[in-house]
């Protein structure tokens, strides 16, 4: 079994060093179409999550047995059953919530940090360790994508998690919420804004000027 | 090990185990929630009942509500005659939206007829008759549906006894753009349709417009979003209309149903 210290490394370090989103400018598009509200977020966040450890952790069960000429084919068989698996168990209990995300649920099978990480890291490392890896970058998507629901959410309809923060002048308040978050593009700013941020105070992410 | 990985006998091997174990895996989950699905499925679309006609909280018991009040009805559109089921499917069961497809259980509508654009009616309508804790007839719900600017909007629509007076609206499935034809959506507009009449001297008189004249018939229309507002008076037009439920409502104003 890895030491404690590369299992550390494995679980956290995509959360901030290696930031699938932030680093590795993966998976984006998710990260734009279901930040409008926090609980799309949480749930899409905990969706992704569960498929990239899992298929890593198959994956990486049968590294050794797949045939490299059809080594992508054999992942996407894999990531595209747990993402069915992810997807009818939302529609069994989150309907509201799988009714709204469905489409991008099933976008998980095209995302770049599942496909990454497979190919990456669970061709070539124990199950175990994969398995690690895969809660780890899920971890680093959900960082960047809470982040963008928590202010799209708060600025853009005044609320957090469907409770009212703070009242909506067209409903009597003082708020004047700012249309622009409600649609996907602003997560472009705010995802830009967060790399921004994170490579101030991690100065060797920045890259070299050409 | 290698190489005896590439070889065609391991990759088929591989690739035919893989399938395998992922079909099981995929058909299990399927038909093991499906029957949860299922009653997730109905319990959302009573819960749309219940929020178009305006008695939907969130502390209602959508179930218990259902159980005691609402009387989920059969009517076929042509003749008037009320069935006890279609194509082997009673009222609950029965979806109109997907029978009006289908040979033998929807009638394809002239291009001049069908103003909401939807292709075919179906022949056997299902609605919902509310009543209050009393038991008389407090609301009935129809579903209605009609092209708007990118693709159908579904929804139903709830009238008081009377046929005429709209109780409310709610549109539980589209796709008009977020913010803008979206709005359909919103409380506030769909509180702005309660009491208007559908009815004037025997026509459709509700419209969707952006001068509203007459506050008993008109709506104000959704800004920035022209195309979604037509669609939805060409909704209202057709589906009150004698094409659809004209006839039915004429029916059960008149008592003539029991």
């Amino acid at each position: 079994m890895a030491s404690a210290k590369e299992v550390k490394e494995v679980l956290f370090g995509p959360i901030f060093a290696n930031n699938p989103i932030a680093l590795q400018i993966l998976g984006i598009c998710s990260a734009l179409a279901v930040t409008s509200k926090m609980e799309n977020t949480l749930v899409m966040c905990i969706a992704l999550t569960f498929v990239t450890a899992f298929s890593n952790l198959f994956i990486s069960i049968i590294r050794n047995h797949i045939p490299s000429s059809v080594r992508i084919i054999v992942q996407m068989t894999i990531i595209a059953s747990l993402v069915i698996v992810v997807d009818q168990v939302l529609r069994a209990y989150a309907y509201s919530i799988a009714k709204e995300l469905s489409v991008f649920v099933g976008l998980i099978i095209t995302n770049c940090i599942v496909m990454g990480r497979a190919e990456a890291y669970a061709m070539k490392s124990t199950p175990g360790l994969s398995f690690l890896d895969g809660i780890g970058n899920g971890l680093g998507y959900s960082v960047v994508l809470l982040t963008v629901g928590f202010i799209r959410e708060l600025f853009g309809s005044g609320s957090l998690f469907g409770y009212q923060i703070m009242q909506l002048a067209s409903e009597g308040g003082w708020y004047q919420p700012i249309g622009l978050l409600v649609l996907p593009p602003s997560a472009f700013f705010i995802i830009g804004g967060f790399i921004w941020v994170l490579r101030t105070f991690r100065t060797e992410q920045v890259e070299p000027k050409d | 090990m290698a190489k005896k990985n590439e070889s065609l006998g391991k990759t088929l091997f591989v690739v035919i185990a893989l399938c395998l174990v992922c079909a099981i895996i995929v058909a299990g989950s399927a038909v093991g929630l499906k029957p949860l699905q299922q009653k997730n499925a109905a319990l959302d679309m009573q819960r749309n009942v219940l929020d178009a006609a305006g008695l939907l909280t969130p502390e209602t018991d959508v179930i218990a509500v259902f159980e005691e009040r609402v009387e989920t009805r059969l009517f076929n559109l042509n003749t008037l005659e009320e069935v006890d089921s279609v194509d082997g499917k009673n009222p609950t069961e029965y979806d109109p939206i997907a029978s009006a497809k289908k040979a033998g259980l929807g009638t394809k509508l002239e291009k001049s007829n069908d103003l909401a654009g939807i292709g075919s009616r179906e022949d056997v309508a299902k609605v919902y008759f509310i009543n209050d804790k009393q038991g008389e007839l407090e609301t009935v719900v129809v579903y209605i549906r009609g092209y708007g600017l990118w693709g159908t909007m579904y929804g139903l629509m709830a009238v008081a006894p009377d046929m005429n007076t709209v109780k409310g609206i709610n549109y539980y499935e589209h796709t008009e753009t977020p913010g803008l034809g979206g709005e359909i959506q919103n409380p506030n507009w769909t509180a702005s349709w309660e009491g208007k009449e559908i009815y004037e001297n025997d026509s459709v008189a509700l419209e969707v417009t952006k001068n509203v004249t007459d506050k008993d018939h008109q709506v104000d229309a959704l800004s920035g979003a022209t195309l979604t507002s037509n669609g939805v008076e060409n909704t209202m037009k057709f589906w009150f209309s004698e094409n659809a439920y004209g006839p039915l409502f004429d029916k059960i104003r008149k008592g003539e149903l029991n």
